[in-house]
């Protein structure tokens, strides 16, 4: 590590001055992303964070610094929408006060739910650095109410596009911009307030910044942001070396893009030679017909997120990709072009991550997490109340994460991409005409192995109201989330719906598994959701046999499991059954076993 | 009571290593202090110890004052009581679940294990609706059936908790009726009785923490009860709140998931009052222990209250507490430098055992302590707390030098005070967030440390952050104890409403607020001191419809409840914590809530002021050479108890007492007020 201490970018910033001002840089990210989850209006930002802050370099867009508690694949992506600013604005310069607003996917990533303003900080006349906000809209036209469209083939079909645009010009706001905003939502006053609450938090960070540009002088805070990214690259460098050189390769399935029922492969090649990392995905599949593309800008945010899983002690800026080579051929399903759907990016990049850490763990499984659940699970019910007035419950839900070297997977986590919370169920129940019948742990769903997998969860929500229509965008209902070593899959993906309540007929699945739209349920209709665990860390059979039956006493794993996977016997006690217990591990156990 | 009119009333605060003593003698009008180390096994024995290291006859208190740890420890280790939960079927995991959250950003590691384990969590049938309506029945032979099987199962506690109970409490309430004909003791835990509030899993999280509390705190409270009574005591006994009130042990028994907070809380009630006293109503505490650095501010001599905490990763509490701002900073946190070359405080920590580099008990991870030892700020043959007899200077340089100074390219003193430097860097970063963050000028501040270690610090940090004044009081070391001594009597209630504000009944209000009434004035008048005069204080939660986060609405009392007024009330409130008010969106009450305060008397600090005879040149004890601003330079050393009313310090200088020592940085005065406090300043 000798070689990333000491000064490194030739800065001349003192070792207490760069520890100083970096807490100091994150603590204004922090505080903008704080502003907008307590102003936002719909639950998506303010409950579960889908939201995220930082500010980007003048004339590269590239990560400066970021936010702590933003959702996570922000962090990359954030970066490209800035740079698509700073290229549209080459012949007409943004002016001080100005501020731009847009949701391309294409050049600024993601999905259009997402809105990304972009504004400048002068300094003496010129562009120091921009600030940016981006939170998750609650509705933005399109067929879907929530603008998750399994069905979707254009981008048309998805929501409003709405190219950079000034939503200030020199401080003052553009109310014609507004209107057009308001008026291309299903919940025009939702669009207002979260629009209003990422101002707030831009014009927060822009105050904070500017003062400590003033104590501090801008030299040295340009000298702080150049420092912290050349000292990202060289710890992501150490820990690159600390692999061991190889090639390794890991393929995983998308279930289908909601058009065709075709699996779609997410393949990485990983090469890692000293302290470089080459990661090439250009044996996935083509682009396709349905919503599951994702941009370039996406797919290279979601490199990002799976290495700061891995190595979550790099500070998060630019410099963490800079010793990483992504390799994306054109017209791939990972670097889609207008206007083909994108509306379901995230059940993408979530791939994207679990073959990263799979291949990861081929290289050095010390290092390694096993996939997490794997999918977002996006749930839409809409309907009118007796009133007329229209509802729309929309949720996104979780699921177990992997097991890892040091320990069992987390039960009900969020998705590795976002920290987002999930809405109380009472808060759901107040707002909406539904009741749900059951929010719990989902038994056996969790991979076996010597560090099991957190459990999924089963949800199931009665329609109160006179009909809903359902909207479903899931993945996972076809290939498991993914094991390190010799541990095994998670339980897969199950969505079933009734539309009304008869007891005696049996539920009825999504012909494409796990994406439907437009499903007509009536009174007394209910869905329901079995989520993935996490894939198991090492093999099942080097469980302490204690721990199996501790499992099997809490329910989190059934006395049938415990005997196949863990090749654990239980006496009617529910204790371990020794001698049982070896016979049935002796009989499991291949000639290599415990070599791990 | 018989001893309402006795002499003496004692707060003490019990910690982790010091049980700390504050004594009032009414009769005379003058105070004591005391320290002893605590019992850890039962905090009572050493409570009892101190009382009688200054008293033979317990018959001479009239009140007992108690901050305790007994709570916030239990749940820290987890050494709470086997509880068992009943709630709705379909729902037994929700306390698993959690908010679907994870405990850090960055690395999907770490899990979690609920309090209660799965098999003691039992689903009965009977379902309320969100709007309060039943819609199916309780099913109370389960419920017996549940209850029979927790015992079998060897559970002494009990928690009962119904999905939307918050809309329509009469499951939760029959339920625990049911089990209570048969249930060999008093530990059941009605979540609504608890949080009658919105939001399942908050509800249910601190309904079960006090349930899995409820046995231990009992049985300690009647163990400090008795202890006192066989020494001849009658005193009334006082359990200091989260929320800066106190409560009666009986309050205390039934809810002890509200002392989650109680040591800290009493503290910065204490700070209230000194501050206002020296002429300060806005005050920032720093409470730097071994392992972190607390802060929380009161602005306008008012403290500032936090809705909710978490104890440790999904351990959530959801009710009104002191609002404390923690980051992992303290005495023992240990200096690195990460794989970027960047030098790090924390939040890794030595503790107290083993300890800094210094006291020589197996840690070689140099700390903060060792830092400011090697500066010459602490003094090697003074340890405070009297475990060790001297610290090893020379074992913190080597830690320093290999660790820090060496990686960096430089000098050993110079790494020293960038540990320093880098600390108070994070230190300032906790204050900017209770201050800056909030809104509030920090010009307008003073910076008071309490426990023994912020006074190093205190005079950087009003540097860094543009703060008025540092002010130290007397005794540090006992500022929690003396918080106890004059903490009000107070109880906090809630209830959801959940509706537009344009369709709530104003009459309807009235008549929600004189049940809250009631149900608080009854917990204080479950002590034995009476008061005349109750306060009550209402507060709404609010928003606009549509939005989550509800905003903080300070109604002041009861008079003109009216919708025009809770609208504008609003307005205000929504101006000052967010921004410009919205327009054309209609706004909804989500909850009300009421404290009902019964004040207690106040004591007059200037009893704490020195006596005559102090002055500079009796407590002048030597010189010292320290190593600050890059340079080696002579500071004055004093024996800080001896300095007298108006005497001035000039930095650099170090002042000395049992509890603390005083850092005065170059270009810093410190004088003595009237109150024995020392204000610490710039000195141009």
């Amino acid at each position: 590590m000798n070689k990333a201490s000491g000064p490194s970018g030739g800065t001349g910033i003192s070792p207490v001055q760069l520890a100083v001002l970096r807490g100091r840089l994150e603590q204004i990210a922090d505080e903008m992303d704080a502003t907008l989850f307590r102003s936002a209006f719909n639950p998506i930002i303010a409950e579960a964070h889908d939201a995220s802050h930082g500010l980007y370099d003048a004339e590269t867009g590239e990560t400066l610094v970021q936010g702590k508690e933003g959702l996570p694949v922000f962090v990359g992506v954030m970066a490209f929408a800035v740079r698509y600013v700073i290229d549209l604005t080459r012949d007409d310069p943004p002016k001080d006060g100005d501020v731009y607003i847009f949701n391309d996917p294409y050049e600024g990533g993601t999905h259009l739910s997402d809105f990304k303003l972009v504004r400048p900080l002068f300094r003496n006349g010129k562009v120091f650095c921009y600030l940016a906000s981006v939170g998750h809209w609650h509705d933005v036209a399109g067929n879907v109410p929530g603008n998750y469209n399994p069905a979707a083939t254009e981008s048309f079909q998805e929501g409003v596009h709405i190219p950079p645009v000034k939503l200030f010009r020199a401080g003052v706001r553009q109310d014609d911009i507004l209107s057009i905003l308001r008026t291309n939502s299903r919940l025009p006053l939702s669009v207002y307030g979260d629009l209003n609450a990422q101002v707030s938090a831009l014009d927060l960070g822009h105050g904070r910044l500017n003062a400590l540009l003033d104590e501090y002088g801008d030299d040295t805070i340009s000298a702080v942001f150049a420092e912290l990214r050349a000292r990202a690259h060289l710890q992501m460098q150490a820990h690159i070396s600390a692999l061991p050189d190889g090639d390794v390769a890991a393929t995983d399935y998308l279930d289908n893009d909601g058009i065709k029922d075709e699996a779609l492969p997410i393949a990485v090649d990983v090469h890692v030679d000293g302290e470089r990392m080459v990661l090439d995905f250009s044996r996935s599949a083509a682009q396709c017909a349905g919503p599951v593309n994702i941009s370039r800008s996406t797919a290279i945010a979601a490199c990002y997120v799976a290495l700061k899983h891995l190595f979550p002690d790099v500070p998060a800026n630019a410099g963490v990709l800079d010793p990483v080579e992504i390799i994306i051929p054109d017209q791939s399903l990972l670097s889609a072009t207008a206007p083909k759907p994108v509306g379901g990016y995230t059940e993408t990049i979530l791939r994207i991550i679990d073959v990263i850490f799979t291949a990861i763990g081929k290289l050095d499984p010390s290092r390694a997490l096993a996939n997490a659940y794997g999918t977002i699970n996006a749930l839409s019910l809409a309907g009118h109340r007796d009133d007329g007035s229209r509802w729309v419950m929309f949720s996104f839900f979780g699921g177990g994460h992997g097991g890892h070297s040091d320990g069992d997977g987390l039960s009900h986590g969020n998705a590795p991409i976002s920290m987002a919370t999930i809405p109380p169920l009472e808060i759901l129940e107040s707002a909406y005409p539904v009741a749900f019948r059951r929010w719990s742990l989902r038994p056996d769903s969790g991979g076996a192995g010597q560090h099991r997998g957190g459990l999924g969860a089963v949800y199931e929500v009665e329609v109160l109201a006179n009909g809903a229509d359902g909207f479903f965008f899931g993945e996972r209902g076809r290939h498991a989330p993914q094991p390190v070593g010799a541990g095994k899959p998670a339980a897969l993906n199950r969505f079933s719906y009734r539309a009304d309540k008869q007891d005696d007929t049996a539920p009825e699945t999504p012909p494409m598994t796990s994406k439907q739209v437009g499903i007509k349920l009536q009174h007394g209709g209910s869905v329901r959701l079995e989520t993935p665990g996490g894939g198991g860390y090492g093999d099942p059979l080097l469980r302490a046999p204690a721990a199996v039956a501790a499992d099997v006493r809490l329910g989190y794993v059934s006395t049938e499991m415990a005997r196949t996977m863990y090749g654990v016997a239980l006496g009617a006690d529910g204790a371990v059954d020794d001698a049982g217990t070896a016979a049935l591990r002796a009989d499991m156990r291949p000639e290599t076993s415990g070599q791990e | 009571m018989t001893s309402a009119n006795a002499r003496f009333v004692i707060g003490i605060d019990v910690g982790g290593t010091f049980t700390d003593l504050f004594f009032l003698d009414r009769t005379t009008g003058t105070v004591t202090t005391g320290k002893l180390p605590s019992t850890v096994a039962d905090q009572s024995i050493g409570l009892v110890d101190g009382i009688n290291r200054e008293l033979d006859d317990f018959s001479d208190i009239a009140t007992i004052v108690h901050g305790t740890t007994v709570g916030t420890n239990a749940l820290l280790e987890r050494k709470g009581t086997r509880t068992g939960l009943i709630t709705t079927a379909g729902f037994e995991d929700v306390l698993e679940m959690r908010r679907r959250d994870r405990p850090h950003t960055w690395g999907l590691r770490g899990g979690y294990e609920p309090v209660i384990p799965r098999d003691l969590r039992i689903g009965v049938g009977g379902r309320v609706l969100a709007n309060g309506s039943v819609e199916t029945p309780l099913d109370e032979a389960a419920v017996s059936d549940a209850a029979r099987r927790l015992l079998d199962a060897g559970c002494e506690g009990l928690c009962i908790s119904f999905i939307n109970s918050y809309a329509n409490p009469e499951q939760e309430r029959r339920a625990a009726e049911l089990v209570r004909e048969f249930w060999p003791n008093d530990h059941i835990t009605v979540a609504a009785d608890i949080l009658p509030e919105i939001r399942e899993f908050e509800r249910l999280s601190t309904a079960t923490l006090n349930a899995y509390l409820q046995p231990r705190m009992a049985h300690y409270l009647n163990q400090l009860a008795a202890r006192t009574h066989d020494r001849g005591g009658d005193s009334d006994i006082l359990i200091v709140q989260s929320n800066g009130g106190v409560m009666s042990i009986d309050a205390a028994s039934a809810q002890p998931v509200r002392t989650a907070l109680s040591g800290p809380a009493a503290g910065v009630i204490a700070a209230s009052h000194i501050g206002q006293s020296a002429g300060f109503e806005n005050v920032i505490t720093c409470d730097m222990g071994g392992t972190s650095f607390d802060v929380s501010v009161i602005a306008d001599g008012k403290t500032a209250l936090a809705a909710q905490t978490s104890i440790d990763f999904g351990m959530v509490v959801r009710t009104p507490m002191i609002e404390i701002t923690t980051i992992g900073a303290g005495g023992g946190s240990i200096a690195w430098i990460d794989g970027a070359g960047l030098l790090q405080i924390g939040p890794q920590s030595a503790g107290s055992d083993p300890g800094p580099v210094c006291y020589g008990l197996g840690n070689d991870q140099p700390t903060v302590t060792d830092a400011n030892l090697l500066l010459g700020r602490i003094n090697a043959d003074r340890p405070i707390g009297g475990k060790l007899d001297r610290l090893d200077v020379e074992a913190a340089r080597a830690a320093i030098k290999t660790v820090i100074a060496e990686p960096l390219g430089i000098d050993v003193m110079d790494a020293a005070e960038a540990v320093i430097q880098v600390a108070n860097a994070r230190m300032a970063g906790a204050i900017r967030i209770v201050s800056i963050e909030r809104g509030h000028d920090p010009a307008k501040f003073a910076a008071m440390p309490f426990g023994g270690g912020g006074a190093l610090h205190i005079g950087a940090l009003i540097r860094e952050v543009g703060l008025n004044t540092g002010l130290v009081p007397r005794y540090p070391g006992v500022t929690s104890a003396l918080g106890c001594v004059i903490a009000d009597m107070r109880h906090d209630t809630v209830r959801t409403v959940n509706m537009p504000l344009a369709s709530v009944d104003e009459a309807q209000l009235g008549s929600w607020i004189d049940d809250l009434y009631a149900a608080s004035s009854a917990r204080i008048a479950s002590g034995s001191e009476t008061f005349d005069n109750l306060e009550e204080a209402i507060e709404a939660d609010m928003l606009y419809a549509g939005q989550t986060h509800t905003v903080q609405v300070r109604l002041g009392g009861r008079a003109d409840l009216t919708r025009t007024r809770l609208a504008a009330a609003f307005a205000d409130a929504y101006r000052t914590q967010i921004g410009a008010p919205l327009e054309g969106i209609p706004v909804r009450l989500v909850n009300l809530r009421l404290a009902v305060i019964a004040r207690r008397d106040k004591l007059d600090l200037s009893v704490m002021a020195p006596v005559d005879g102090c002055s500079t040149a009796v407590a002048r004890t030597g010189t010292r050479q320290i190593y600050a601003d890059g340079q080696w330079q002579t500071a004055g050393i004093y024996d800080r108890l001896a300095l007298g009313v108006g005497e001035r310090v000039t930095g650099p200088a170090l002042l000395e007492q049992a509890d603390t020592t005083i850092f005065v940085d170059p270009g810093l005065v410190g004088e003595v007020d009237a109150f024995g406090n020392l204000r610490i300043e710039r000195a141009d």
